[in-house]
């Protein structure tokens, strides 16, 4: 692999005068890992949706050239088309020469937020939105807000704070991804060891998330009693609170990296084998944790350790021998894959699998399953246009499987697909896999389904 | 490099008027933008932006900006995914590029007759995945068929490792519409295969573009085979591996692929798919079978006998559907894994005749020794259609050149040996400047009177495939193609 590192340009001859800084740059090598061959293309969802080649990896791969040999600046332009891209790295899967997509994006995105001035609106609500994410109260101070937003429609009283005012093209996306804002009991923490049932094979760290733990309380609730059933001691550490990958894929890979240290220091703390996630988006960036604080001697090899005990919840239910009887689920169901999941982390069969094993569920595959839904993070509050297309699309394939429940392992997709099937008035339910695998363990839920 | 150095009036004007026609978000026009549209999947030498993109969503529309570039005399050229290796998707010199992206839907698929009929942008594998349920498929299959357009495959008369049986594109398509560079919208052949008169499809298919737009295409579909059968065939010597298909083919046995990975590109596949070719051979041959279950069966016995008697050292059959994927997934995505192992590489696609194989492997070997580069090899054995990939780094001085002559070089042999400049990438802008070393100049002549009835103002797709086809004004004088060095210095 040649390594030398170019001082002028090849095609050109000039020398190369790079708009990006040396802090968190693009890899050179990993730009010129791309041979152009533009395999990549039909699998990007921007793409797809577009035709352009601006909206392709190889397009964005292309622009990046550009600007890190100094033929371009960071314009306009190449902010746009990085800020469309949805980080899905479905690109990745596709690439046969393996390009680091992901990471020249991060990259990137970093070498923007700190160099390039975006419109004054557009950099407030971007701060805002980031600022939610890691800190838990604030979000469930904006849950209270948005659960009486809901109760009472567009009050005079929530126009005019001035938060909701500046997020206010927004909230309706907010509030509408919201399934029904879980009650004040529903929104208690877990407990903070839950026992393993029977014998144990071993001591679970559980993710808890800052989404998930709000929004969708059960999930959690039904994650910790399948890996207590499946014999783990399940422990959801106190101190962990964003995993930070909502940052590392914005651009802000200093408080990217905070928050990595932050969690874990609450998982070593913890003492456990494994850490368990069930939002493939977390996992996906605790996986990478090596990756981020590479570059950090005294975290380099913690972060090692770290990432090295993380599964998805998928991963360890695989493995499992059911000690108890699993009884029928008798429900059709199709499953989409998370970006996360499929892509990330390259986990595709042990969902399925766990699907399978369930009696009388009956598995319908789901065509381009591993097609965004346009969720991605906070995408959907971004790139409302683009978000909106891709969840259309998915709702179309979800409709022709003539399934009655989708299961999806990733938080997001599972407010974004929720919203689209209540939009379409789609009698469809969604469900995290692990919440079928509860059901057949300990019997289905009464009440309303959750679509 | 910018385009063709269009007034500014009348890029405003053609900007404006394509706004009018495809509505302003099919009309791409801003620097920063038009960069990503500078070259194909050839990157290396010739890079040239067009003016402005245009993205019709009809046959209309396509119609329109061809008139409208007509009238104003400005140069266009159409474009599909891109994945083109000659640089046919890259404008000469500037002007309209005509991207048909956008035009990508079925407009029918006739089971019983066995045809489907979808817009030019339509991508080939999506073809074969939209009629599996039908029990049919679509023969051609280039190895970079997840990507590439039928639009393009049909401009370039595509092959793939299938084609060793079932033939290229032009066996496929019955029936195309295309805008002429005049703007005239023609239907050349139909639904049937047969027809009096003059074969103008059979003129249009392998175009490169510049005899007109295809907007929709209507293409045969072929029954899935009873049986597939699918071999890896292991050998110490790419030499071995050469003879061992002409024995098969000497055999009376026509397999469907017959395809050839050497030492190189094992290794490039490996880091990438896991494919499971074995890193210590000198080559492999993916051998695939179909057919009625009981003939395969008998040629898979041929096939065998011949290998061993050319000195194969293991022979591995696929079992399941999923060992079959990964086997021919190693195939297809060798190209693209040559990334694992270089930076840049220069693809050569010729043709020798069969028997010749052994000799030019042998002589692409020792032009890679002379020229301290690395060249693998992967291709289309059972066709003679070699794809030597020239292994470079832009960044090393010197490197490029090493690259080019050598790849002249191999032309040069290709030639003596008997064969052709290329199998199926296309002439495009790389190998314009190799023509005369294959035809008489009246030879190009009468190809020229050709183009000259369909497009007599020279503005679709110029700077293609011809030597002579620089229009003035409109020729590229700071770079010339790999050729033109080769040319230049015999
Ligand atoms: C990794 C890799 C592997 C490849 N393997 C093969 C292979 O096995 N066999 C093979 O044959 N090729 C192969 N190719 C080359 C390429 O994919 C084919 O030539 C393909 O047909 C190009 O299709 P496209 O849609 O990308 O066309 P483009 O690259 O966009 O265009 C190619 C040419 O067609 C013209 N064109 C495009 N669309 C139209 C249209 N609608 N009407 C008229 N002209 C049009 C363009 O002007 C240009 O001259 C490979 C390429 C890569 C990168
Ligand atoms: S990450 Fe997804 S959206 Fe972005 S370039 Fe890759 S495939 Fe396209
Ligand atoms: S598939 Fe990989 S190498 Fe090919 S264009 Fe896409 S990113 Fe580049």
């Amino acid at each position: 692999m040649p390594t030398a590192v170019a001082t002028r340009s090849a095609e050109s001859g000039r020398p190369l005068a790079p708009a990006f800084d040396a802090v968190d740059r693009p890899d050179r090598e990993g730009i010129l890992d791309c041979v152009h061959c533009g395999l990549c293309l039909p699998s990007c969802p921007t793409y797809l949706t577009t035709g352009l080649e601006m909206a392709s990896p190889r397009g964005r791969i292309h622009l990046m050239r550009a600007v890190d040999e100094g033929q371009a600046g960071i314009s306009a332009d190449f902010v746009k088309h990085l800020d469309q891209c949805l980080g899905c790295l479905a690109c990745q899967t596709a690439c046969p020469s393996g390009v680091p997509y992901g990471y020249l994006l991060e990259a990137a995105r970093t070498q923007i937020e700190r160099r390039y001035e975006r419109p004054a609106g557009d950099r407030r609500l971007r701060r805002v939105i980031l600022s939610l994410f890691p800190h838990p109260e604030r979000l469930a101070w904006l849950l209270v807000a948005l659960s009486w937003y809901q109760r009472l429609g567009l009050s005079g009283v929530v126009r005019n704070t001035g938060l909701l005012a500046l997020l206010s093209p927004r909230l309706a996306q907010m509030e509408a991804l919201l399934p029904e804002v879980p009650s004040a009991a529903a929104r208690r923490p877990l407990p903070g060891v839950t026992p393993a049932v029977g014998q144990r094979l071993g001591r679970v760290g559980f993710l808890t998330g800052c989404v998930q733990r709000f929004v969708l309380p059960d999930l959690n609730r039904a994650t910790a009693r399948v890996l207590a059933a499946a014999g783990y001691e399940v422990v959801s550490p106190q101190g962990q609170g964003c995993c930070g990958a909502l940052h590392l894929h914005s651009g802000d890979l200093e408080t990217g990296r905070a928050l990595a240290r932050r969690t874990i220091q609450a998982f070593e703390r913890a003492q456990v084998d494994l850490v368990a996630v069930n939002a493939a988006g977390c996992g996906a960036a605790m996986k990478e944790y090596g990756h981020l604080l590479r570059d950090d001697a005294e975290w380099r090899s913690r972060a090692e350790a770290f990432r090295a005990r993380v599964r998805d919840i998928s991963q360890i239910l695989a493995g499992v021998s059911w000690r108890q009887e699993l009884k029928p689920v008798p429900v059709t169901v199709t499953y989409h894959e998370a970006c996360h999941l499929a892509h990330a982390q390259r986990i595709r069969k042990e969902p399925r699998l766990i699907l399978q094993r369930i009696p009388d569920l009956q598995l319908v595959e789901l065509p381009e399953s591993d097609l965004c839904c346009g969720s991605a993070g906070v995408y959907n509050l971004l790139q409302t246009e683009m978000a909106g297309r891709l969840l259309q699309r998915k709702i179309d394939r979800i409709r022709e499987t003539g399934a009655s429940v989708v299961a999806i392992g990733n938080v997001g997709c599972l407010l974004q697909i929720g919203l689209g099937l209540r939009q379409a008035k789609l009698p469809v339910r969604t469900v995290h896999p692990v919440e079928l695998v509860d059901w057949s363990l300990h019997g289905m839920p009464d009440g309303e389904p959750r679509a | 490099m910018n385009g063709s150095g269009l007034a500014p009036e009348t890029r405003t004007h053609l900007i404006r008027s394509c706004e009018r026609i495809v509505g302003p978000e099919g009309v791409i026009s801003a620097p920063d933008e038009l960069r990503v549209y500078e070259c194909d999947a050839l990157t290396f030498y010739h890079r040239v932006m067009p003016d402005l993109v245009v993205l019709p969503t009809s046959t209309q529309q396509v119609a329109d900006v061809v008139r409208l570039c007509r009238e104003a005399g400005v140069p266009f050229l159409p474009r599909g995914a891109g994945t083109g290796l000659s640089g046919g998707a890259t404008p000469d010199a500037g002007g309209v590029m005509i991207v048909l992206t956008r035009m990508n839907r079925i407009l029918d698929i006739d089971v019983p007759s066995r045809l489907a009929t979808v817009e030019a942008g339509f991508i080939n594998l999506w073809l074969t995945n939209a009629v599996k349920r039908h029990g049919l498929f679509y023969a051609p299959d280039p190895a970079s068929q997840q990507a590439c357009s039928i639009g393009g495959n049909v401009a370039e008369n595509a092959g793939g490792p299938h084609c060793l049986k079932y033939g290229v594109t032009t066996n496929h398509v019955l029936g195309a519409t295309v805008v002429l560079p005049d703007g005239e919208v023609r239907q050349l052949g139909g639904k049937i295969q047969d027809r009096p008169g003059y074969d103008l499809l059979g003129v249009f298919v392998g175009s490169e573009g510049t005899l007109g737009i295809c907007t929709e295409v209507t293409v045969r579909l072929l029954p899935q085979p009873e049986a597939v059968k699918t071999l890896l065939a292991v050998f110490r010597t790419i030499e071995e591996a050469s003879n061992a298909v002409s024995g098969i083919i000497a055999r009376g046995i026509i397999p469907v692929a017959m395809e050839m990975l050497d030492r190189e590109i094992i290794k490039a596949v490996e880091a990438n798919v896991k494919a499971g070719y074995p890193l210590d051979a000198g080559a492999v041959l993916l051998i695939e079978l179909d057919g009625p279950r009981a003939e395969i069966e008998a040629e898979a016995v041929g096939v065998e006998a011949t290998c061993r008697e050319h000195g194969c050292i293991e022979l591995r059959v696929a079992r399941t559907d999923e060992e079959r994927a990964l086997l021919w997934k190693g195939r297809k995505e060798a190209a693209g894994s040559v990334g694992r192992i270089t930076h840049h590489y220069y693809l050569q696609d010729a043709v020798v005749p069969r028997s010749k194989l052994p000799k030019i492997l042998r002589e692409i070997g020792e032009i890679g020794g002379r020229y301290g580069l690395i060249i693998a090899n992967v291709f289309h054995a059972g066709d003679g259609n070699i794809h030597p990939l020239i292994c470079f780094d832009l960044t090393t001085p010197g490197d490029l050149d090493r690259a080019i002559a050598a790849g002249s070089e191999i032309m040069k042999r290709c030639i003596e040996a008997g064969g052709s400049v290329s199998g199926e990438h296309g002439i495009g802008h790389e190998k314009r400047d190799y023509l005369p070393l294959m035809y008489s100049p009246a030879d190009l002549a009468a190809m020229l009177r050709v183009r000259a009835v369909f497009d007599p103002a020279g503005l679709c797709n110029p700077g293609k495939i011809f030597p002579a086809d620089r229009p003035e004004g409109h020729g590229d004088r700071n770079l010339q193609s790999p050729a033109m060095t080769a040319v230049s210095d015999r």
